[in-house]
């Protein structure tokens, strides 16, 4: 299939977008929905077509001497600031660009038909603005397609923002809760504060390399480029002492870019968003909140790899963040009762395995040839992206029917669901076997990988991050039986709970299916970033001893909340403090609260707003009053007496005249 | 006794004072043109004795003088349509209660 068919790719969600969006209540509900589905079925066909036969296919220079290039399709200019500094506007196909188009287009196509059974009736009433919905999810796959296939930094950066538009637009789907309305916000206001920083990252770039293109940035293929980018880094920063607070320009740049990313991908503590991003519809917190957006952070790192890894400061910060929020994230879902917040701090912790993975990928030269790993983790970074899209889209699509069928998120109005939903049981265990890492599921492979990376780095890093992955299997499994078993179901509603119908059940079958396979996906040889093949090979102490991890944190997971017991009462009666300190995720909101409310707003709010208003709107005020009286004080002299006039024109005329007549004498 | 500049000037000037006195004094609108009238025809006189006396052979002075009472003559026109119109709003014709115009 021709790579220029990419275009289509994009273009056409951004087509439904305009079709939807405009027509919108002229096209009836039902017609607005299929429509959708079928254009993403197109889109999807079409984007497997490009990306397998990029992976696969031979003949259209996407390999060259064995090393995969990066194929640009169309890259016209869009804006042009200098000479040398334009921005384009484009489509480029590297290796995570097109694993990035299978897992939007797979997710997005799921999430398409899921949303036909789950946003047709909203407790009881068919749900409104069923249009608008699928508009939205067009713009967001298109803003979201956009990014993945963006030629430069600023195209990156636009479509950051599309996204972060599209998201604020679904979380707030239901506008008329204040609760949603109130996360809209938050998740846009934070996510937009870290891109002020990615903001800053690109210009500090811009400036130093002239350029944003990353064909120029981090080039095709890999040493070729290396060297050219340790040379141009040379010149740019250290070389000439170009440094800033310990950090080189360049380091700062990245920094800055790392800051735009963790805002997306919610590392700490900037993850504040995320679990009230869960406000939305639950399809969307599969699309956007789980499998796609929030892994653009992710992969805008992995899209500047090569920049990072000369850039050792920048990467020790991330991999700093990395691996705290993913264990920040994981101690947190483990007290979690909403099932959506649970796994929206499972995102969280497992987007930081993904940051952790890439990070401690840098390795040094001594490094390389000593394992001959190199780029390892960038590699498991992104397989784990992509498997991780697959099982947490399951799990979030799983909880939706769930919260359909039960219409809470809490776990305590679940309990017992197994016997009334055998299908969505079964896919939601698919999914918890595949994150906790139990082979031969998905998150098995990805994670050993991760982890593999992690003990090469370090073994303190392995031992952290293998410790995290056993908290992630135990609350996983806690969430999955007190969900489905820990007591008999306890009916609120009006009806028992069933599995959902087939537009909705379909897209878990689908979706459990690729959860098992897509641990088998050869990664190591398809995404490097060099674009060689990566040699690997599964390193028994790790797996094992992450397998034996896991399966003790799923065992502690069952003892405790298989059967109704108070096994968890008096652990959480003993540790009070802790509890809810976890519960209420360690107070990081009251601290942004605090922050916010009681220092900016207070300190600096305050006498910015007290300057404006007194000393900036003064000065207005003052030109004004001062304006007004002269012109009052000179009213009277126009009173409309023509008389008076013509008496002070005649004076003036005499005065002049004498004087003059002086002048001439004198 | 021979008639000098002077002779025809003084007169002048006396219509002239006469017109900007009645002007600033008068409060009817009418006396007020009248005055206004004074004045012009001040002028006029001036117009054709200084053609006489300094441009003996030319009538510009003339011809403008001329001018200057058709002119004077559709301004009245003008000015007593619009004193007609004040009367009847204002039901007089005191040019004190015609100071509604302003700010």
């Amino acid at each position: 299939m021709p790579f220029s068919l990419s275009i289509a790719v994009v273009a056409l969600p951004l087509l439904m977008f305009l079709v939807l969006g405009l027509l919108d209540d002229r096209l009836g509900r039902r017609a607005a929905g299929v429509l959708g589905t079928l254009s993403m079925l197109v889109v999807t066909v079409m984007a497997y077509g490009v990306s397998l036969t990029y992976f696969f296919g031979t003949g259209q220079g996407q390999i060259i001497d064995g090393v995969r290039q990066t194929v640009t399709v169309w890259n016209p200019v869009w804006l042009s600031f200098t000479d040398t500094l334009v921005v384009r506007m484009g489509v480029a196909i590297d290796p995570i660009a097109a694993m990035m188009l299978i897992v939007i287009t797979t997710v997005s196509l799921m999430v398409h038909l899921y949303s036909l059974g789950y946003m047709s009736n909203h407790e009881g009433e068919p749900e409104k603005g069923y249009q608008r919905y699928y508009a939205f999810l067009g713009l967001f796959t298109f803003s979201m397609l956009g990014l993945v296939v963006a030629t430069n930094l600023f195209q990156i950066f636009i479509f950051f923002e599309m996204v972060g538009v599209s998201s604020y637009l679904l979380i707030g789907f239901y506008y008329h809760l204040p609760a949603a309305v109130h996360a809209s916000k938050k998740a846009f206001i934070v996510t937009r504060l870290a891109d002020l920083f990615f903001l800053l990252g690109i210009m500090i770039m811009s400036f130093y390399t002239g350029t944003f293109d990353f064909d120029a940035l981090v080039g095709t293929g890999g040493a070729a480029a290396h060297t050219a980018l340790g040379t141009a880094h040379t010149a740019l920063g250290t070389a000439h002492g170009a440094t800033f607070m310990g950090l080189s320009v360049m380091g700062w740049a990245l920094t800055f870019i790392f800051i735009g990313g963790a805002g997306k991908s919610a590392m700490y503590p900037l993850h504040i968003w995320l679990p009230d991003a869960m406000e939305g519809p639950t399809p969307v917190s599969a699309l956007i909140h789980a499998a796609t957006m929030v892994v653009a952070g992710v992969y805008l790192v992995a899209k500047l790899f090569p920049l990072y890894v000369i850039e050792q400061g920048a990467m020790d910060i991330i991999a700093v963040t990395g691996a705290f929020t993913a264990f920040y994230a994981a101690a947190v879902a483990c007290v979690q009762s909403d099932i959506k917040r649970a796994l929206a701090f499972s995102t969280i912790s497992q987007i930081a395995f993904m940051m952790t993975s890439l990070a401690v990928s840098s390795a040094s030269g001594e490094l390389i040839e000593i394992h001959g790993d190199y780029g390892l983790g960038y590699m498991a970074s992104m397989f784990h992206l992509f498997t991780h899209a697959m099982f947490k889209a399951l799990l979030f699509l799983c909880a939706g029917a769930i919260i359909h069928a039960v219409g809470s998120n809490e776990n305590s109005m679940m309990h017992g669901l197994h016997k009334h939903m055998p299908i969505t049981s079964i896919a939601f265990l698919i999914g918890c076997l595949a994150i906790a890492g139990i082979p031969p599921f998905a998150g098995f492979w990805s994670k050993d990988e991760i982890l593999v990376a992690c003990y090469h780095k370090g073994l303190g890093w392995g031992l952290w991050m293998s410790m995290v992955a056993g908290l992630t299997a135990f609350y996983m499994f806690r969430t999955y039986l007190l969900i489905f078993f820990w007591s008999e179901h306890k009916q609120h509603g009006h009806h028992a709970p069933a599995d959902a119908p087939w537009t909705m059940t379909l897209p878990l079958i689908i979706l459990s299916c690729i959860s098992i396979v897509a641990g088998f996906v050869p990664a190591h040889k398809l995404v490097t970033f060099d674009g060689e093949p990566l040699h690997t090979s599964l390193d028994w102490t790790v797996a094992g001893s992450s397998v034996a991890i896991a399966l003790i944190g799923i065992g502690l997971a069952f003892k405790l909340y298989y059967k109704e017991n108070d096994a968890p009462a008096r652990m959480k009666a003993a540790a009070t403090g802790l509890w809810t300190a976890a519960y209420k995720r360690f107070y990081m909101d009251e601290l942004y609260q605090f922050i916010t409310h009681k220092i900016i707003f207070q300190c600096v709010s305050k006498p910015i707003a007290w300057f404006d208003r007194k000393v900036i709107d003064g000065a207005m005020n003052l030109m004004g009053t001062v304006t007004q009286y002269c012109a009052s004080a000179v009213r009277p002299l126009q009173a409309g007496k023509i008389q008076g006039y013509v008496m002070t024109y005649l004076i003036g005329a005499l005065v002049l005249a004498v004087a003059l007549i002086v002048c001439v004498l004198v | 006794m021979e008639l000098t500049v002077l002779m025809y000037l003084l007169p002048a000037l006396v219509m002239f004072g006469c017109g900007v006195y009645g002007f600033l004094t008068r409060k009817n609108m009418i006396a007020i043109m009248i005055s206004l009238e004074l004045m012009l025809n001040a002028v006029d006189i001036n117009f054709v004795v200084f053609n006489r006396y300094l441009f003996p052979g030319q009538l510009e002075g003339m011809f403008f003088t001329l001018f200057a009472i058709a002119i004077a003559a559709a301004e009245t026109a003008l000015a007593l349509a619009i004193i007609i119109n004040v009367y009847r709003v204002a039901r007089n014709v005191d040019i004190d209660d015609v100071s509604k115009l302003k700010f």
